[in-house]
């Protein structure tokens, strides 16, 4: 399966991403600049995490503009798989692939911890590696990952069950204490309608590894290969 | 021509310097000229005061591949093919003025130092000192540095994993923001800051010149500070996108042939980027300032010679060969513009409109003076290193609650609060995460991996400048030895007071004193540094606070230990020492008799002997696979110790001995040369078999366990509690 991972200006978790799909899973992988148009020779995009533009204006904001998002555009609406990792999930919902806005973090800050993902929804091609109730150890990074919509659109995502990952304890359960920045229901990800465009804060990319702490984001990875190979049979 | 007092107060150069002027040059300087000077035999780049002792400390080693002073960074060679190039850098007076910009600034400007070296910078700390925090603005300096250190950091992709804080009044008006930055060399492809050939271009990347931070390095820097807000427009501002595309294009270029040097424009811009590359290069340079592109009109050149805008790079490239480097510059979005020609001759020669300004030998420029001098101890250090400890009252408070409000203390509390608002993770390298006592990173590639710390305890440097920093060395270098990784090589951070002051230049000559014995004894050079002078506030000299960066090295990264206590029924080894508790001397400049008795007093002492050999016998265990946790003994003692590896590790410890009569000492004395380790009981016999073999002393002082921490019958304390007090004692000390 060939990664495509878009890089633009002030992207940081290009190689990251690249070290987990590549170096870590095998797969192919190739960066594409962002002012690149041609997506046809890759099976997945990712958009990686990082400060693409430098966040002015607003994160994700004018990464949108860039040539190589009406590429994603197209690709995402012929059904192509794509995973907006932090920045990249910023840029998805500025695009219009996915609903809603991240905002600040409720408590203004930036913030670097841990976090354990509950899976909501294991039958999308991003989770089905995993089972529901799952919980992924992964860490976020970001100070502005706080997923807000209007009500109508979270009674949707809820009932469609686009909502595929939540922030919880351990042991899967969703409080508001363990909400690390605010988001509705404790939002960590969430999928389009068809399935096929999948945004979250947390960074699979940097849970690849037990050296570095743990590998449950290979989960992440794993289904979106797995699923792609399934496809092809 | 006479200049004026006040002229010569701008450019912060005495009547002397300007009389040597005149005598080099045989006539009176031009007014661009004198400021081509002041940047560069200011203090900040001409280290005035202390290149003489900067100069006897012990730089060789095996592994040394550039340096110190050589280049913008030292670099220590790791193998594998692999090397790394190193260093910390202060920017204090900056911060003082504009906490979040001179912060952020101060890690934009070590970060291109590192790139500058060809080296992709894996790991950022910092190394910060504040007054006690109960003051308002005191906590908006905190939170407006942490702030910068996080925007910047997190922006650009280098992970923060590591650092200090430490709060004490001497540093209320003058706080101290020193960052280190560590890059990775890959097969061999080091860049110099030099040109190869006359004829070879000058082209400069990155941000148009404006006139922020004029007079940065020679006003800011390189006199006695007052808080002055008039100053705030020598503060620049930084724009760590830019930096991070700027980063790329620069590690980028260095693939391409025409490009033969690579200089960051940091303290003095292209006046001190410029001409050093010149005097490394021995070549004279012809700059054509007027094709400097600009961010404002009417710039005159000696404002565009001057200006410390950021994110700006300079390239020497080889003539005809600069088309491709324009054209990569061009894909970043990123100017490139030939701003003059290294070219024979000896002299910098400045063109304006098509005439020349200026023309000064680069060697009369570069060739600061020196002063030197030999430090007398003040009357007022001998008796407070006198001071009778013995007399200090025991606390009315008990042992347990003692231990429960250190715990909470702002020195000793933990740092997770700060350090959660940067990013460690990125880049998948970090092994062991902030928070123990230095950060691990793996490699990628290689089975080895790196450790790097800083440390410095202020009060102890100032109780005795030479034994100080002879424990700060000791101190980075047990910070790495604890999670198994040998000390390789230094950085330091110099941060003093006023140098024209005799009680300063008594810190400075013992200090570096202390800093060479100590590094000799260790066998590692220090690769590079940075000296800050002149940090003072209301006349009152800062502590002396040489903070020393530490990089080590894992054969096989895997084989780390941590802080943390990880089995019930391990036993809990201090090694180092053969008696559980400390005595009453090991109170001499503690927090503990800060905290409780508001006193820093008392006599300070290290066998460094046994604390290299202590390192060692640490080091082989947990190579030899026997420890379970190691954690350094330091600020709040052995009772802090345990209480950290106990909550960071989640389970209790039953220490057998209680602490006696003066529990205050023997729980919160900080003697030196002490390493907690936990290890599976079976294993206790091969460590001291160890230990024994080097000499080592060591007392098994108790066992991991149960929820409580128990110290004989005078402590007990719950886990939870104890956790409550030293997770909540920042946040809690530091909120408004």
């Amino acid at each position: 399966m060939k990664f495509g991972i878009v890089v633009f200006p002030g992207t940081w978790s290009e190689k990251d991403t690249h070290h987990a799909v590549s170096g870590v899973l095998g797969q192919d992988a190739e960066y594409i600049w962002h002012g690149d148009e041609q997506l046809d020779q890759f099976d997945a995009i990712a958009l990686p995490g990082g400060f693409s533009y430098g966040d002015f204006l607003r994160c994700g904001a004018i990464a949108r503009f860039s040539p190589v998002m009406e590429a994603v555009v197209a690709f995402a609406n012929r059904g192509g798989p794509v995973l907006g990792i932090c920045n990249g999930f910023q840029v998805l919902c500025e695009s219009g692939l996915l609903p809603g806005v991240l905002m600040q973090n409720d408590h203004l800050e930036f913030r670097c911890i841990w976090t354990d993902l509950k899976i909501e929804n294991d039958s999308t091609m991003f989770t089905s590696d995993g089972t529901n109730g799952q919980t992924l150890h992964i860490p976020m990074s970001h100070g502005e990952g706080n997923y807000q919509a209007d009500t109508a659109t979270i009674d949707r995502l809820e009932g469609n069950g686009q909502v595929v990952l939540r922030y919880a304890d351990a042991a899967g359960n969703v409080t508001p204490e363990i909400n690390p920045n605010g988001s509705i229901n404790n939002i960590a990800g969430i999928v389009n309608e068809h399935g096929n465009v999948m945004g979250m804060m947390p960074h699979p990319e940097k849970a690849s590894e037990k050296i570095i702490g743990g590998d449950d984001g290979n989960v992440i990875f794993s289904s979106m290969i797995n699923s792609f190979v399934a496809s092809m049979v | 021509m006479t200049v004026s007092q006040e002229t010569l107060d701008e450019i912060a150069l005495s009547r002397d310097e300007y009389e040597a002027i005149i005598d080099r040059l045989g006539r009176e300087p031009g007014s661009l000229e004198l400021g081509l000077f002041g940047a560069l035999w200011s203090e900040h780049c001409g280290y005035k005061h202390t290149k003489a002792l900067l100069r006897t400390l012990p730089s060789s080693s095996e592994r040394l591949l550039v340096a110190p002073g050589a280049e913008n960074a030292g670099v220590i060679d790791l193998g594998d093919g692999l090397a790394v190039a190193f260093k910390i850098e202060s920017h204090n007076h900056p911060s003082a003025v504009e906490p979040f910009e001179g912060a952020a600034t101060g890690v934009g400007g070590i970060i291109r130092d590192i790139f500058a070296m060809g080296a992709r910078p894996i790991a950022l700390l910092n190394s910060l000192r504040f007054g006690q925090p109960d003051d308002a603005r005191t906590r908006y300096l905190i939170n407006g540095v942490i702030g910068g250190i996080s925007s910047y950091g997190n922006c650009i992709g280098i992970p923060d994993v590591g650092g200090e804080i430490f709060f004490s009044d001497t540093y209320k008006g003058n706080p101290l923001v020193n960052a280190m930055c560590v890059g990775l060399i890959e097969d061999g492809k080091m860049a110099s800051a030099s040109a190869k050939e006359p004829g070879d271009l000058l082209i400069l990347v990155g941000a148009d010149t404006g006139r922020d931070g004029i007079h940065g390095a020679s006003g800011l820097a390189s006199r006695a500070f007052e808080e002055q807000a008039e100053m705030r427009s020598a503060v620049q501002v930084g724009n760590p996108f830019l930096e991070k595309v700027l980063m790329e294009a620069c590690i980028e270029s260095l693939d391409l042939p025409g490009v033969v040097g690579l200089q960051d424009c940091g303290a003095a811009g292209i006046t001190s980027a410029a001409i050093e590359m010149a005097e490394r290069s021995v070549m004279g340079l012809k700059l054509l300032i007027d094709n400097v592109p600009r961010r404002e009109e009417g710039m005159t050149p000696y404002e565009v010679m001057l200006s410390e805008s950021q994110e700006r790079m300079l390239l020497a490239v080889t003539p005809g060969l600069e088309g491709p480097v324009f054209e990569l510059f061009q894909k970043w979005d990123l100017d490139a513009t030939v701003i003059g020609e290294f070219e024979l001759g000896e002299n910098v020669r400045i063109y304006d409109e098509g005439k020349e300004v200026s023309s000064t030998p680069v060697i009369m420029l570069t060739d600061a003076p020196e002063y030197k001098f030999t430090g007398i101890k003040p009357e007022w250090l001998t008796k407070l290193q006198n001071a009778d400890l013995s007399t200090t009252p025991l606390p009315s408070a008990s042992p347990t609650e003692t231990l429960l409000k250190m715990l909470a203390a702002p020195n000793i509390a933990s740092r997770f609060p700060i350090y959660r608002q940067y990013d460690y993770h990125v880049q998948t390298n970090t092994v062991v995460e902030p928070g123990g006592d230095a950060a691990v990173l793996r490699l990628k590639g290689s089975k080895r991996g790196i450790a790097v710390s800083t440390d410095c305890n202020g009060r102890i440097c100032y109780l005795d400048p030479e034994v100080g920093t002879v424990i700060a060395v000791a101190e980075a270098c047990r910070n790495l030895s604890v999670t198994g990784a040998k000390p390789v090589a230094l950085t330091d951070g110099l941060n003093f007071g006023n140098p024209e002051t005799d009680d300063v230049q008594y810190q400075l000559t013992e200090s570096i004193a202390g800093m060479s014995r100590a590094a000799e004894s260790f066998g590692i050079p220090i690769v590079s540094g940075n000296a800050s002078m002149y940090n003072q506030s209301m006349g009152i000299d800062i502590f002396p606070t040489p903070i020393i960066g530490s990089l080590g090295l894992l054969e096989d990264v895997e084989k780390h230990a941590t802080a943390g206590f990880k089995t019930e029924g391990d036993a809990i080894v201090l090694l180092g020492t053969d008696s559980t508790w400390d005595s009453i001397q090991g109170l001499a400049g503690s927090e503990y008799l800060d905290l409780v008795h508001g006193k820093v007093e008392g006599h300070p002492s290290i066998d460094l002997d046994l604390e290299v050999r202590t390192q060692a016998v640490c080091r082989e265990a947990i190579e030899a696979g026997l420890v379970a946790s190691g954690h350094d003994v330091s600020d709040g003692g052995v009772a802090i110790a345990i209480a950290e590896s106990a909550i960071i590790g989640g389970i209790g410890a039953e220490i057998d001995e209680a602490p006696g009569d003066r529990w205050d000492a023997a729980m919160f004395g900080e003697s030196q040369s002490r390493i907690i380790l936990s290890v599976p009981a079976d294993d206790v016999t091969r460590l001291e078999a160890m230990a024994a073999a080097s000499n080592v002393p060591l007392t098994v002082i108790g066992n991991v366990g149960g929820s409580s921490l128990k110290f004989g019958d005078a402590v007990s304390l719950l886990l939870a509690d104890a956790e409550d007090a030293w997770k909540n004692g920042y946040t809690l000390a530091t909120s408004d």
